[in-house]
């Protein structure tokens, strides 16, 4: 097995990579909440596509409708170029899903060993507790567990199986930041492997650090893709805090004004292009006081970007 | 490297894992998960023996329906015996995992849906074996209780094979109760149904208008088998009350089968 290559293979090459993943034209409504509208997400094979977006945003039911959990009220999902549902597809699929509640009394290797029976090539299980970083947890039980520890064991039961797909929805929510940090690194891994994963979140701290494209998604639809950098640049930006006379609705309106909303007396305006701003405002309201200009961190321009007025 | 191997073997090659492995898997860690719940093995095998030890042994040798105290209470303490392994083991369990998750991932993954619910009923299947086995190892040990062999094997096959429409019913309630409502739900059953059977206070001092109720129960059908195996009942004929268990578990089953697609309504 030539296995330096393989390492060297995945590496964000730019050749044409297949689809392995989609939802197309998806509508999803549950009642009468429209949970996804006109929903059109692709993965590429060997690559992080991340979906990013703010709680509620239709994140989980994106990933449900690509697991087979739901079925789509209009469009249509494919897995593998087939139904989701489908045993086959299942099997080269691993999910990490938000869950209340997992048999306590069974052990961590018990787990694994019942998940990676469903599997027709799974890692053994010394190599998926090594993977999930928890070897040492081999014996305990789940219930026994801090909540970190059961993040890594939910992790572990996404990967026992050795899939080509991985999903993993909000996998990091509850760890703290070295943990969340170790997660990473075991999922960069995974894509050194050639896997590809699917990953919700709503940091973009995360989308960031580990994506190769973003799909941002505010209220069931998307609002921005493409690669990290991209997508920081179209939120970066810088806040503009000023007293003014000038109406809220005749600054949203300038030029490079991103979103502006009310702080007390003052206003804070959120510009892609400063100085144009600053001109603007200097010219229309001579008795503009209080200027403070500061860097937009990245989570208010996240925010920014998934509000509701959109172009 | 192994996994790097992992990541790329051709998908052709694959062999699917076989079905009946993963249904024994399932079975197995089903029944240590239920065994390491205390209330559960506590209360689905120290309860009927205790009650055994008490009212069968200590009294043992009163007479009942033309049989010994000891005799008679091993139908009836073996009837509610199975009952409570097969409600806890299937209806709690269900209603939890369904109510917090964790079916959804059972779901997402390649396990054959069936496996799931034959490692409930079997685990059910084997705590209600242990449960009557037990009981008859106290009566002929310590009650001189006396049964043929063949009687013997009868009698465990009777309340072994009657444990499963109480499965069926199990499922029934686990598919409509919350996850922490379940054991509420299923006493609420279980206890008036045991009662009105004739499990606890022998059927022939219960009441005159609860007699006429107990008809319909199926713990009563199951435990009317029961003690005609050792040497007592109220004569029915063998096949009616069968056939009303049988009956029992299809509208179960039925029942268990809505909440199911209830479930996938809302789930999506």
């Amino acid at each position: 097995m030539a296995t330096p290559q393989i390492f060297a293979v995945h590496q964000r090459q730019t050749a044409a990579r297949q689809h392995v993943a989609r939802l197309e034209n998806i509508s999803k409504k549950f009642g009468e909440v429209q949970a996804l509208l006109d929903f059109n997400f692709s993965v590429r094979a060997g690559e992080l596509t991340a979906l990013l977006g703010p709680n509620g945003a239709g994140k989980t039911t994106a990933i449900r409708l690509l697991l087979g959990l739901a079925r789509p009220t209009a469009g249509r999902v494919s897995v593998f170029n087939r139904d989701p549902t489908n045993v086959a597809t299942r099997m080269r699929v691993g999910a990490m899903l938000q869950v209340g509640r997992v048999p306590e009394t069974l052990r961590v290797r018990e787990h694994i060993d019942l998940f990676s029976s469903y599997y027709p090539n799974p890692l053994p299980i010394s190599e998926t507790l090594a993977v999930a970083g928890i070897a040492e947890l081999r014996d305990r039980k789940f219930g026994d567990l801090s909540g970190g520890q059961k993040q890594r064991v939910l992790f572990a039961l996404a990967i026992c199986g050795s899939p080509d797909l991985l999903f993993l929805d909000e996998p990091t929510v509850g760890l703290d930041v070295e943990a969340r940090h170790l997660l990473w690194d075991e999922i960069r891994k995974l894509l050194g492997h050639g896997k590809t994963v699917v990953l919700t979140t709503h940091y973009l701290e995360e989308a960031d650090a580990l994506a190769d494209h973003i799909a941002v998604i505010n209220k069931g639809s998307i609002m921005a893709e493409g690669t990290p950098a991209e997508i920081k640049a179209r939120t970066a930006g810088k806040n503009i805090r000023c007293l003014t006379q000038l109406p809220v609705s005749l600054l949203r309106s300038f030029p490079g004004v991103r979103e502006v909303h009310e702080d007390r007396e003052a206003v804070v305006i959120h510009a892609s292009s400063v100085e144009d701003v600053l001109r603007r405002l200097l010219n229309l309201d001579p008795e503009v006081s209080g200027i403070e200009v500061t860097s937009a961190g990245l989570e208010d321009a996240f925010l920014a970007l998934t509000k509701d007025d959109r172009v | 490297m192994a996994t790097a191997s992992h990541a790329i073997r051709p998908v052709e090659s694959i062999n699917p894992p076989n079905p009946i492995t993963i249904c024994l898997k399932e079975a197995k860690y089903e029944f240590l998960k239920n065994l390491r719940i205390p209330m559960y093995s506590v209360s689905t095998m120290v309860l009927p023996i205790m009650f055994y030890v008490l009212f069968g042994l200590v009294m043992g040798r009163q007479m009942i329906g033309g049989v010994s105290m000891s005799a008679y209470l091993i139908p009836a303490y073996g009837t509610f015996g199975v009952m409570g392994a097969s409600l806890f083991g299937t209806a709690a369990s269900l209603a939890s995992e369904r109510g917090l998750g964790w079916l959804q991932v059972k779901k997402a993954s390649p396990m054959p849906p069936f496996a799931y619910f034959f490692a409930k009923v079997t685990m059910s299947v084997v705590f209600s074996t242990v449960d009557v086995l037990l009981l008859l190892v106290l009566g002929m040990t310590f009650g001189g209780v006396h049964l043929p062999a063949v009687v013997t094997a009868k009698l465990i096959l009777t309340l072994v094979a009657g444990s499963l429409p109480f499965c069926a019913m199990g499922l029934a309630i686990g598919y409509f109760a919350g996850p922490t409502s379940a054991p509420a739900f299923i006493n609420i059953f279980y206890l008036p149904m045991s009662f009105c059977s004739g499990l606890w206070i022998p059927f022939m001092f219960l009441p005159k208008f609860i007699q006429k109720i107990a008809v319909l129960l199926p713990p009563y059908h199951l435990s009317q088998l029961a003690f005609r195996l050792v040497g007592t009942s109220n004569g029915q004929s063998q096949v009616a009350h069968w056939e009303s268990l049988i009956g029992f578990a299809m509208i179960c089953l039925g029942i268990a089968w809505v909440g199911h697609l209830r479930d996938q309504k809302a789930n999506g």
